[in-house]
């Protein structure tokens, strides 16, 4: 066998680079498999990987995470997206129990809108609690302290003080007429049930809404809301309330090429105003570039005309457009629109440099959130494995 | 139930963040009993050989099928894998894999799926170093 093609280091930025033209996209799909490229080793090596693979941390809130992966290939940054999204365990409202209703929005309009309603709590009896499994007819089991949590919510509307007088005047405001009008996600009480108050006891980790000023329903003098509720684990595949992000998300870093300087007061900034705040800052031309001879400069850039000149000589110390933070554009490609810019730059995305965005709904921390996709990513494997190896004996 | 695609309900897939806390919540005789009966989600398409061969998976989705078809493309004994979803609303997903020189599928499914898991450990052991230390700053 001959010895493996090592591509070269601009070989490989190449391919790394998915093209985006006015109407049309290039390079889409990955060729970082054996046998694509002649006598290139491609195969799979962890060791290449953990060298390789890179994460860089943009922004870590517990609602609000922002990092990107480095490396990755989109069949797995993929799959990481799709488990965030639909796989991880989440406690939401799933049976509400109506004792009295006399609202105007129906029972089963508001045992909706109760369910959507996110909840929290202590990470250590979250873990602890169970999944409510269910027979082959779907009949639930018994609940019980580890599968179910109780929640009761009891809202009344009464006149204020003075607002029947307030009313007669004309007085419209129902904030000076009526108390408890508004009925809010606060409002919701968790019952503790057998071992409940050993792991979610104190007021830090009792069973709550995330955001307490969710209006979940508004009511007038004399109606009435009685109800408790029982929230149990489940899966964002099954329902959007079980998914713990909303939204996560990734997009490839933009790339853009400034392949022939674009130079001149009002034509960097018009070129600047092609793109987002920040993404394309000014830099002067020095006296290196301007005093560049015209045959050294062609052997600098890439598809050169034979007779091409210098375009900085006589340009020094007016700026020139650069870019300085390609993460902040949009790829909307208003560059490409302009006869002076078009050929001069060139767009792109980075295939292997995922920018993810995860926003947890307030269950679990953003970051804890990626690293669960992570472990169920290889749990689905190691379930997989499994079933082979059993397979594999008979 | 809507047949979810993949149910981490089922058998030993519970380990994810519900692992080993004290507490000792229902009988474990039960898990280990269900766990013990979960049930097979593997199968081998009729028509198969040792060096061509569809896998039918029940309960996965692009999630397992495209992860899966990128490692596996990345072993040099494979000639040829693709990943289909046969139709939308049942929950399963067929693999082929094709190999050279008589290499079992077996073996490459098997190897497929221990890479797979080698790039988790790395990707989370990278991401943990990473965001402790963009906790501290």
């Amino acid at each position: 066998m001959s010895p493996a093609v090592v591509p070269s280091e601009e070989a490989i930025q190449k391919r790394r680079i998915i093209g985006i033209g006015t109407e049309t996209v290039s390079n889409i799909t990955s060729t970082d498999f054996p046998g694509h490229w002649p006598g290139e080793d491609n195969s799979w090596d962890v060791d290449k990987f953990r060298d390789k693979f890179r994460v860089q941390f943009h922004m870590n809130e517990p609602h609000n995470a922002q990092f990107s992966l480095i490396g990755l290939d989109a069949a797995v940054a993929n799959a990481f997206r799709r488990i965030l999204i639909a796989e991880i365990p989440v406690l939401a409202i799933e049976s509400v129990f109506f004792n009295n209703n006399t609202s105007i929005i129906q029972d089963e309009v508001l045992a909706h809108r109760l369910g959507l309603v996110p909840l929290t709590g202590g990470k250590e009896g979250l873990n602890w609690l169970r999944w409510r499994k269910r027979d082959e007819n779907n009949i639930p089991e018994e609940p019980n302290d580890f599968n179910t949590i109780v929640l009761v919510l009891e809202a009344e509307c009464k006149w204020s003080k003075d607002g029947p007088a307030l009313s007669a005047q004309g007085e419209t405001d129902p904030d000076k007429l009526y108390v408890g009008h508004n009925v809010l996600a606060n409002q919701i009480v968790f019952h503790p049930m057998g071992q409940h108050n050993r792991w979610f006891g104190t007021p830090e980790t009792t069973i709550r809404p995330v955001n307490p000023d969710i209006l979940i329903a508004k009511l007038r003098p004399g109606q009435k809301i009685v109800l408790s509720m029982h929230a149990e684990k489940g899966i964002g595949a099954d329902h959007a309330k079980y998914s713990p992000v909303c939204p996560a998300s990734y997009r490839l870093l933009p790339h853009i090429d400034i392949q022939r300087p674009i130079i001149g007061k009002d034509h960097a900034k018009k070129f600047a105003r092609c793109f987002p705040k920040g993404v394309i800052g000014f830099e002067a031309v020095t006296h290196e570039e301007a005093s560049m001879p015209d045959a050294v400069w062609r052997r600098t850039v890439r598809d050169v005309e034979p007779d091409e000149k210098n375009p900085y000589a006589g340009h020094e110390g007016e700026p020139k457009a650069v870019v300085v933070n390609a993460m902040k554009d949009t790829v909307s490609r208003e560059c490409l629109r302009h006869e002076e810019f078009k050929d001069k730059v060139k767009l792109g995305r980075v295939r292997d440099h995922f920018i993810f965005q995860v926003e947890s709904t307030g269950q679990w921390d953003s970051d804890e959130l990626f690293l669960e996709s992570v472990k169920l990513l290889k749990a689905k494997c190691l379930r997989v494995k499994r079933d082979l190896d059993l397979l594999t004996q008979s | 139930m809507p047949s979810a695609a993949t149910d981490p309900r089922e058998g030993d897939a519970d380990v994810t963040m519900a692992d080993a806390l004290p507490g000792e919540p229902p009988a474990t005789e039960m898990d280990e009993e269900e766990e013990e009966a979960a049930p097979m989600r593997l199968r081998v398409l009729p028509g198969s050989t040792e060096t061509a061969a569809s896998f039918e998976f029940a309960k996965e989705d692009h999630t397992l099928g495209n992860a899966l078809r990128w490692i596996i493309m990345k072993n040099p004994v494979v000639e040829f894998c693709g990943y289909t979803i046969p139709h939308p609303s049942e929950a399963r997903m067929n693999l082929r894999i094709q190999t050279y020189d008589n290499a079992s599928v077996y073996d490459v499914l098997d190897k497929g799926l221990v890479d797979l898991m080698d790039l988790c450990d790395v990707v989370q052991e990278k991401f943990e170093i990473v965001r402790d230390d963009f906790k501290k700053k």
